[in-house]
């Protein structure tokens, strides 16, 4: 069985930092991430930062990946492997289980955890969600994004938020027609600014409509949006769109399953978007040997994941004695 | 393959080009890019159908956690292909039902 001072689960922008900064204390980290590349969200980024300079902003998502996985490579006391999920953890004896491709099981004891396992993509209710043709908005940044795959021809967005925006003028860039996007709250819920970019090539935003169904046999062919009253019932006429992909941009919910299994203290936290690990400022949970960080601990973006990376990363160190710098 | 061209801010590196199988037909794809993606650049966008209402499903998460996109690969069934590489000559199939789990021999190999 392998042995570390710090596991970090998850290879995003919370994780990439948590490693780093334990690394940085001399600790021996081993780091596991599901996806084939390291870098979690930011790989698929093609926009600046917001926010502090401090905090990278003005910096497209996906440089910002080649920053940290640049000073992770500095240090020889990191192990990372891709395209393997850790799949459970054991209280008993402080076992994590973990599968490499689909066919390679080991098992790993670190000393302490730092889970950085993200968020997963909210799908809502409607007649034919289940079609091949209605993705989540991060797996449509994916194919766009990082593979080079147009993902269809025409898109039907749902949701204002920021991530449906900026999908949507990446959509455009990518050269993919956007039909419109629907939001079911009376105003733009993301940044002006990117409202504006995709409002000024003429992109239609409707507020206070939703989609209704999604039509196709096999897969998806069009789409239905209607409006919706206060009580987010369906009025009105029903409009057709002429849609080959619906792209599902209605929110995160954090992945915790790992910090359940481990007995942690958890609390349902609507400002955070779901059930998170209750956790101190050192984002250590009620686990003495758990530490959480990024999405996992509650939906932000990336700068604050970055963050709470960070501070994990140093209190790890901390609890194993080796806190400062020499 | 439907393949972005042109970006203005992406400049996509693809590696080695190699033939796979789907579902019989000869297909070709990017060595060591996800299978969904390489099929989905076909235009292949039923993966599976599920066990009780027969319903089509692809891709939805692209981030292994959905199982939405479940493949049988060279016989093994519920493949992650979203986040699970091309290689030359595999056999990818459209996943019908929960799939059966290929016997290991005394080798320790399928």
């Amino acid at each position: 069985m392998r042995e570390t001072d710090v596991m970090v689960i998850g290879g995003g922008p919370a994780g990439l930092s948590a490693a780093a900064e334990a690394a940085s204390f001399g600790c021996d980290v081993t780091l596991v991430e599901s996806d084939l590349a390291l870098g979690g969200q930011l790989i698929k980024q093609t926009h600046k930062f917001f926010g502090s300079k401090d905090e990278r902003a003005g910096t497209r998502g996906f440089k910002i990946s080649e920053l940290l996985l640049e000073e992770l490579s500095g240090y020889g006391n990191v192990k990372t492997y891709t395209n393997c999920t850790a799949t459970g953890y054991y209280p008993e004896d402080g076992v994590v289980t973990c599968v490499r491709a689909e066919d390679e099981y080991f098992k790993i004891k670190p000393k302490k955890i730092v889970m950085a396992t993200g968020a997963q993509e909210r799908l809502i209710p409607f007649p034919n969600n289940h079609l091949p043709g209605v993705y989540g908005a991060g797996a449509v940044q994916t194919l766009m994004n990082v593979y080079g795959v147009k993902p269809g021809d025409k898109v039907l967005m749902v949701g204002a938020g920021n991530i449906g925006l900026i999908v949507s003028y990446q959509l455009i860039q990518a050269g993919v027609q956007v039909a419109g996007i629907v939001e079911a709250m009376d105003k733009v819920g993301g940044y002006w600014v990117h409202a504006a970019k995709v409002r000024r090539l003429g992109v239609p935003i409707y507020l206070r409509h939703t989609i209704v169904e999604a039509i196709g046999e096999q897969y998806v062919t069009g789409a239905v949006i209607q409006e919706i009253d206060e009580r987010f019932q369906p009025q009105g006429e029903r409009k057709s769109l002429d849609v080959d992909i619906i792209c599902m941009a209605v929110g995160l919910s954090p992945t915790c399953e790992l910090l359940w299994q481990a007995g942690c203290e958890m609390v349902f936290v609507p400002e955070l978007c779901g059930y998170v690990a209750q956790r101190d400022r050192n984002m250590r949970t009620s686990h003495k040997d758990i530490w959480v960080a990024g999405d996992a601990a509650g939906i932000e973006e990336a700068s604050s994941a970055m963050v709470e990376g960070r501070i994990a990363g140093v209190s790890t160190a901390r609890a194993l004695g080796r806190g400062t710098h020499e | 393959m439907k393949l972005i061209e042109e970006h203005p801010i992406l400049d996509f590196k693809h590696g080695k080009r190699v033939t796979f199988s789907f579902d019989g037909r000869q297909l070709e794809g990017y060595e060591g890019e996800p299978i969904a993606a390489a099929l989905h650049a076909n235009g292949v966008k039923v993966y599976r159908e599920t066990p009780v209402r027969k319903q089509p499903r692809g891709f939805f998460c692209a981030i292994g956690k959905c199982s939405s996109c479940f493949m049988v690969v060279d016989g093994v069934p519920n493949v992650r292909t979203c986040i699970t590489p091309l290689k030359e000559g595999m056999h990818v199939e459209t996943q019908r039902g929960k799939g059966v789990i290929p016997a290991i021999t005394d080798k320790g190999k399928r």
